[in-house]
């Protein structure tokens, strides 16, 4: 365990892992409760498409990620504001449109060396200075605003109109957090790919559903399970020389398989 | 000079066209308790709505203590609401206090914390309706009729002046609707509210208000107090039946001539 803790790369993979697993391990108790899981998928899918037009244009890819997912998102939620169409039906159009139109722009770019398999599944390996220092600026803005709205998103899960009537800026909470959703989707897809990301914004917070019957315990669990998965995943994939990613989303389905178990076995107690 | 808690002027409501509410002219006095009955896609619950500001009129004017509905809305003072399948999410990880909470947080406004005199609120809301001790229990797993009490704790955490029911009996047996009925009546009484209670079952609603207001896409009013079923039958005609005994409701649905749609 020194010998990899001692490498400067594998430091910053475990840095920017823990980062991101608070950060999505918070998220993830709202994008459940909120049931938007199918969103969170969708955006961090569409994003791909954003980063291959960067690669075109010659944009950094973050930058042009960021926008293109926050974009995607928007439309998302306006689509589905308008009731023109469902929204399940927006994101699976989206997302499919979005990721095609990455295919295209990479080809449209002649950069064959890009790692498509890479955006998948990131490499977290290979994360450098600057970028540890992005995802703790991004950490640390998104913890504060779900904390000054805490309250706010809470009640909005809760019942939506219900917050509204009370007076809660439902349109604007929305948005906003779809906006947050999207950010720390690109920052987590540059570092950890599509697949990891999209994991990290919903099995942490089923496990904690399945385990925690009060919301503050529930959002502890759910940074729990993200941040055990990440260091746990990390280590093992150095020691097995196993996909980083892959054996953290894989280490997370085990835990949600065991929390599904350890549910039904054991059903909470009531007080 | 009488001060009205709710005002009601031409009020027209249209979906896609189709009217929802025709004409609605309404007043309703401060301190009184008015039941709101009609059948089913009678336009009830549309009517709330716009009271409450979910919905925009098309047409018309609505006033809450003389204020338009947004207005009152960002007051977070003035309405509290009832609605009816208040329990979205059954397993939703939150306790009965939490929920009374939430009734606060429109009146403490964005960001800030809940203090210690919201809790306090809180818990004098849930003493009031006698499930104190239910404090600390999750939602989803009390029964309907506490759940009710709940909600309508939450309601009165805001300190309202109209209490807004929709269909507070729904889901409740014979008995807790008997006890809802005397809580809302004792409310009323001891913090001298507005109430307004939607509902369409007539026989337990007209011995508990003071006006019956009967909404069929258009409205009457019946006053002053109770009337019961056989004045309101006199003043519906034989309408009455097909309306409460919701044989077929749709058919009393009488279209409206002169329609410019």
């Amino acid at each position: 365990m020194t010998e990899a803790l001692s490498l400067g790369f594998f430091q910053r993979a475990l840095l920017a892992g823990v980062l991101l697993s608070v950060l999505c391990g918070i998220l993830a108790v709202f994008v459940l409760l909120r049931r938007m899981a199918f969103i969170g998928v969708g955006i961090s899918h569409s994003a791909f498409g954003g980063v291959a037009l960067g690669l075109l244009l010659g944009l950094d890819p973050l930058w042009s990620g960021i926008s293109f997912a926050v974009t995607v998102a928007l439309l998302i939620e306006w689509a589905r504001e308008r009731g023109k169409l469902e929204e399940d039906a927006a994101i699976g159009i989206l997302f499919a449109s979005a990721m095609a139109l990455g295919v295209l722009f990479l080809h449209l770019s002649g950069t064959y060396n890009v790692d498509v398999f890479g955006f998948l599944f990131g490499n977290i390996l290979a994360v450098g200075r600057r970028q540890v220092v992005e995802i703790a600026v991004v950490t640390l803005g998104v913890l504060g605003v779900v904390a000054a709205f805490y309250k706010e998103l809470v009640f909005l899960s809760f019942d939506e109109e219900m917050a509204w009537v009370s007076g809660v800026p439902v349109k604007a909470l929305r948005y906003l957090f779809l906006v947050l959703l999207a950010l720390v989707i690109l920052m987590a897809m540059y570092l950890v790919g599509i697949i990891l990301v999209s994991a990290l914004l919903v099995i942490p917070g089923a496990i904690a559903r399945n385990l925690s019957r009060h919301l503050t315990a529930m959002l502890w669990v759910s940074v729990g399970a993200a941040v055990c998965a990440t260091l746990g995943g990390l280590f093992l994939s150095y020691y097995l020389d196993w996909p980083s990613g892959a054996t953290v989303v894989l280490g997370l389905s085990l835990m949600f398989f065991l929390s599904q178990v350890s549910r039904s076995w054991f059903p909470p107690e009531r007080d | 000079m009488t001060s009205y808690a709710l005002e009601i002027r031409d009020l027209w409501v249209t979906f896609n066209h189709v009217p929802i509410l025709e004409d609605i002219n309404l007043s309703i006095q401060e301190h009184t308790c008015v039941g709101i009955l009609g059948p089913n896609g009678a336009g009830k619950t549309t009517l709330l709505k716009v009271i409450l500001g979910l919905i925009p009129p098309t047409r018309g004017e609505v006033l809450i203590f003389g204020e338009p509905p947004l207005v009152a809305r960002r007051r977070g003072n003035l309405i509290g609401y009832l609605p009816q399948r208040p329990l979205s999410h059954p397993g939703f990880p939150v306790t009965v206090l939490d929920v009374v909470l939430m009734g606060r947080y429109g009146r403490l406004g964005l960001g800030r914390r809940v203090r210690r005199e919201d809790r306090e609120v809180a818990l004098g809301q849930l003493r009031r309706l006698g499930i104190l001790h239910l404090a600390d229990r999750s939602i989803g797993e009390i029964s309907g009729g506490e759940q009710q009490r709940v909600f309508i704790a939450r309601a009165l955490a805001l300190k309202p002046r109209l209490l807004i029911l929709d269909e507070p009996t729904i889901s409740l047996d014979a008995c807790s609707q008997d006890e809802l009925y005397d809580i809302v009546r004792d409310l009323k009484e001891e913090l001298g509210l507005t109430v307004i209670m939607v509902s369409h079952d007539i026989g337990a609603v007209a011995t508990q208000v003071d006006d019956i207001i009967c909404l069929n896409r258009r409205v009457h009013v019946h006053q002053p107090p109770p009337i019961g079923r056989l004045a309101l039958e006199n003043t519906f005609g034989c309408k009455v039946e097909y309306l409460f005994h919701g044989e077929i409701p749709h058919r009393v649905v009488k279209v409206h001539e002169g329609r410019d749609d």
